[in-house]
């Protein structure tokens, strides 16, 4: 690969604002875990089926295996690492945990991603409401129930007083913070 | 009443998972997360074809291309590599990439390994390949026709395993039997399907003659060596490091061919190399698919509905190679006559080979279909008597009094209590509520079904499993322990090391809880890791439903031994004999003198023991660890003759499941109302991962029931290589799931632990089946195959004669 094919990508993932040079045909997904080294979001299937690979862009959730990078040009990208703050996890982590909505916890990271979303869009889901907003993600362990439960005890938490602030940096690292659907 | 132990401080405790907080922050390390400097990506170019030979390959346009710095066919990988591990006696030879013949589409006939995957995959779009197609043979019976193309040549015949396994007096007791209850039953092809797939990262040291391989492959400390076996290389010279493992069912026990793919290339670039499966690689080449079993069931009984004998007849598409021999078929002999008082029972097995991927096992390993095949013959009983289904199991069901039971094939179930079980679940299910509702809902036109399975799950595998059926295996009769090392540290801290990897159950669950039992601390401050085979004590790994019992078990071992140095030198320094003393809340006590400086901290005698050897008892070495290997608690060999088996599969769980759905006779579609599981997996040691396991078990039931089959074309072609065509069930398809839990210790374990990881798989196909079944009766449909898809359940009533008013 020559180096003219390559396209320089500015893309803010969990608050810090990142430069990287990428084939047009490179993944999100492989820029993330292999570029900016953020393995935390796991690759099930590379089909667009199963949602895993399940990020924020800009605030919406995306399969990351079916986007380019340079796509998240320009983009504010939130991952699975970017959830727990100061050492604190995210109260869905917090309620995943408390219910072990997980087993081996491949596919959790896309469910917590997508749990994000439906919270920040309907902070009191019903339980049909959480079912169908994770209809797009796949677990092979659990059969659905504990994260339903999860999901249920995040919103019943207060886990709205964060929405939107998931990405949002205080920190002194140089960020771009663009502005989510839902902040 | 559920009954939970109350004995215990710890076991049977609800407790988070210590395993979860680096699980939902992304934090684990995955095989795929591995990186190393200067690591190359391998790709695989696999067969179209699904049987044909190839007459020639070019790879010289794929290895000029930049980025590029190996491409090896079959051929080129002979310098590296041997064939993939294969425990079968038969001679049938597996190689990681193909050499001169293919026998599946999906097999590997290339690799490349280059700067990134996608160059690796570019690499091989320029491999060019001259095929010479065969014949394909992709149906079990038409593969046993002796003029059928044989898929290996020096086989005479596809079937390659025949034989009849019987056990008591099959020919009396059918002869004194009233009738014989006869079905045709068919159990699809499935695919474990984990969310992770397999790979593995390999890294080859030319200087020092060794490799080390990062997989999530299971069975470490196991088989790992055989592998290295197909990388040409002494065992010691490779060292597997545990990883976690996003899933396995069964699917990863043992990855020959992943990692001789990672591990041939690596030794041809004298680089590190990852080799990753994705997902059409994992559907069509994992060798993870399950059985495709076309029986012919018999069950003998009387006209009071009592059954005396069983006889089952199958013909199994095991596909191209055969990994794991019949242990599919075995496996279900531990518990072929279920919960029952049925006094003989004959299987007969043709394991057929086919142009498809290879069956290993998967989830229930073969009991999953033993289950759905008897409780189908069971209710087709109760059809043909006239019965009450529930009355006809309770009848029959082995009496809490007669433990340990030893049944026709030699397999002892330890303990239970069946009607127990049953109860419980018949005071949850509210059948009279469900009986009137279908009835007045048939008056609306809409159909409600429901179905009860009482069935076994049998725990703690002992590997005579893999050799029984073979009358003089080369190896023996092999043995499945497990080990870990227990070691307190200088200032109290509780290490324990295991020697099989996370593959999602929940080893450091149980081994904190048993830990903080032993020696009176909190779960918490129990620290666990994993330890690669280079450092590997005697251990089996996860599967056959084992890990509680076994942990359980080694680490009691190991905390005795511990506990045992602790109350040495506490006993020197307190000047008081051991037998007087004892470990209460993180303390050692004189026993009757609550005076805190007459007792020391686990701390206290930690620090003696790494730093004050001259205040030690004479002769004691220094330091405070302790490894056990906990050999499996009850087996026996098997007869020469194999009329008997001996015990391989004792520690005997039992569930009974209740399924309640409407059937949607317009579409065909299946909505369940209500589910019930009533598990006894003796004591519980964490209620909440218990749960989960069942839950998914059960969802995974559920799949194949009603969604998951893995189909080939005519051609041989794999038809189901995406989650677009494999179905796997998702959130709107799976009930909230009621559990009740009954406890039957088993005597031969610790804390009479039994496995549960395979239950809900094992027990709610034949509940779900026979609800289905339920609300088609009044078109008079009969289920004999799964998955029991939408159009088949419109064609099935289409067929079928109008509605009875």
């Amino acid at each position: 690969m020559i180096q003219e094919d390559f396209l320089t990508v500015r893309v803010t993932v969990n608050g810090v604002a990142h430069r990287i040079g990428v084939e047009p045909r490179r993944l999100l997904s492989d820029a993330l875990r292999e570029d900016l080294g953020l393995t935390g979001t796991n690759l099930g299937c590379e089909q667009g089926v199963c949602g895993s690979c399940t990020v924020l862009v800009d605030g919406k959730s995306v399969r990351s295996c079916l986007m380019f990078a340079v796509q998240a040009d320009g983009a504010e990208v939130t991952t699975v690492e970017g959830l727990a703050r100061d050492g604190e996890l995210h109260p869905l982590q917090a309620a995943f945990w408390e219910k072990q909505a997980l087993q081996c916890g491949f596919c959790t990271p896309g469910f917590l991603i997508t749990a994000v979303e439906l919270l920040r869009r309907n902070p009191d889901p019903s339980e049909a409401e959480i079912r169908d907003a994770i209809a797009g993600n796949t677990c092979r362990c659990t059969g659905y129930e504990h994260i339903v439960d999860a999901v249920k005890m995040a919103a019943e938490g207060g886990v709205g007083e964060r929405i939107g602030t998931e990405t949002a940096s205080d920190t002194d690292i140089e960020s771009e913070v663009i502005a989510g659907e839902g902040s | 009443m559920d009954t939970v132990s109350r004995e215990y401080r710890w076991i049977g405790k609800d407790l988070k998972r210590p395993e979860d907080p680096a699980l939902i922050t992304g934090k684990v390390n995955y095989t795929n997360d591995v990186s190393l400097p200067g690591m190359l990506h391998a790709a695989v170019l696999r067969s179209p074809h699904a049987h044909a030979r190839i007459r020639s390959i070019d790879a010289t346009a794929a290895r000029e291309l930049p980025g590029v710095y190996a491409v090896l066919t079959g051929e080129d990988a002979l310098e590296f590599i041997d064939p993939v591990p294969c425990f079968a006696a038969e001679a049938v030879e597996e190689r990681a990439i193909a050499v001169g013949k293919v026998r599946y589409a999906g097999e590997a006939v290339a690799v490349a390994a280059a700067d990134s995957r996608y160059i690796a995959e570019d690499a091989l779009d320029l491999v060019e390949i001259e095929w010479e197609p065969l014949e394909p043979v992709v149906d079990a019976e038409a593969a046993m026709d002796p003029d059928a193309p044989l898929v290996h040549e020096n086989l005479d015949s596809n079937v390659v395993y025949d034989q009849t396994f019987a056990f008591g007096d099959v020919e009396g007791d059918f002869a004194r039997s009233d009738r014989v209850i006869r079905r045709r039953l068919r159990w699809p092809r499935a695919t474990a399907a984990p969310m992770e797939t397999s790979g593995a990262v390999c890294r080859y040291d030319e200087a020092s003659g060794r490799m080390d391989v990062w997989s999530n492959t299971n069975f470490l400390n196991f088989v790992a060596w055989t592998i290295a076996g197909t990388l040409k290389m002494p065992p010691h010279k490779v060292n597997f490091h545990p990883m976690h493992t996003g899933g396995s069912f069964g699917s990863k026990h043992v990855l020959g061919k992943q990692i001789a793919i990672a591990g041939a290339l690596s030794k041809a670039t004298g680089r590190s190399v990852k080799f990753m499966e994705d997902r059409a690689d994992n559907l069509t080449a994992n060798d993870s698919q399950g059985p495709e079993r076309l029986y012919d069931a018999e069950l003998a009984v009387t006209d009071e509905g009592e059954f005396l004998s069983v006889r089952l007849d199958a013909v199994d598409d095991y596909g191209a190679y055969f990994m794991f021999a019949i242990t599919g078929n075995t496996n279900l002999m531990a518990q072929i006559t279920g919960p029952y008082t049925i006094g003989s029972c004959e299987t007969g097995i043709k394991a057929v080979l086919t142009n498809k991927n290879q069956q290993t096992v998967f989830r229930g390993a073969g009991s999953d279909v033993g289950n759905w095949v008897l409780e189908r013959l069971v209710d087709a009983a109760a059809d043909e008597l006239g019965m009450d289904g529930v009355e006809l199991r309770r009848r029959n069901f082995i009496q809490p009094d007669e433990f340990p039971y030893k049944i026709p094939t030699g397999n002892v179930y330890d303990s239970g209590d069946y009607p127990a079980v049953l109860d419980l679940a018949l005071e949850h299910a509210d059948l009279d509520h469900w009986r009137r509702e279908q009835e007045r809902l048939r008056a609306e036109g809409r159909y409600i079904g429901i179905g009860l399975a009482t069935a076994q799950q049998r725990s703690t595998f002992s590997s005579t499993e893999f050799w029984f059926h073979n009358p003089a295996p080369a190896t023996g009769l092999t043995t499945s322990p497990e080990s870990v090392r227990l070691a307190i540290g200088p200032t109290g801290g509780i290490n324990v090391t295991t020697f099989s990897p996370f593959w999602g159950n929940s080893p450091e669950t149980v081994i904190s809880q048993v830990v903080a039992e032993e020696l009176g601390v909190d779960p918490s401050e129990v620290s666990v890791d994993y330890d690669s085979t280079a450092h590997g004590l005697p251990s089996a790994g996860p599967g056959g439903s084992r890990m509680t019992v076994m942990l359980s078990g080694a680490v009691r071992g190991a905390a005795t031994k511990v506990k045992k140095k602790m109350f040495d030198i506490a006993a020197h320094l307190l000047e008081a004999s051991p037998d007087d003393l004892e470990l209460r809340d993180g303390r050692v006590w004189v026993k009757g003198v609550p005076m805190e400086d007459r007792s020391l901290s686990i701390a206290d005698i930690g620090m003696k023991a790494y730093w004050h050897k001259l205040d030690l008892p004479e002769n004691m070495e220094s330091g405070l660890e302790g490894s056990f290997t906990y050999d499996h608690p009850y087996t026996s060999m098997p007869s020469d003759d194999r009329k008997d088996l001996g015990a391989f599969y004792p520690i005997m769980g039992h569930a009974c499941h209740v399924s309640i759905v409407e059937v949607d006779v317009e579409t065909g579609r299946v909505t369940f109302l209500k589910y019930l599981a009533v598990h006894d997996v003796g004591t519980v040691v964490n209620p909440r991962s218990l749960q989960g396991q069942i839950r998914g078990g059960i969802a995974q039931g559920i799949g194949i029931t009603l969604y998951e089959e893995v189909r080939y074309g005519p051609d041989g072609g794999n038809m189901t290589a995406s989650f677009d065509e494999y179905l796997l069930p998702g959130a709107p398809d799976v009930p909230n799931i009621e559990i009740h839990h009954h406890e039957t210790p088993s005597p031969f374990t610790e804390y009479g632990v039994k496995g549960g990881g395979e239950g809900g798989r094992m027990v709610s196909p034949p509940a779900i089946t026979r609800a289905v079944e339920d609300a088609l009766a009044p078109f008079g449909v009969t289920i004999g195959e799964m998955p029991i898809t939408p159009d088949k359940v419109t064609s099935w009533i289409r067929e079928a004669r109008e509605p009875v008013e």
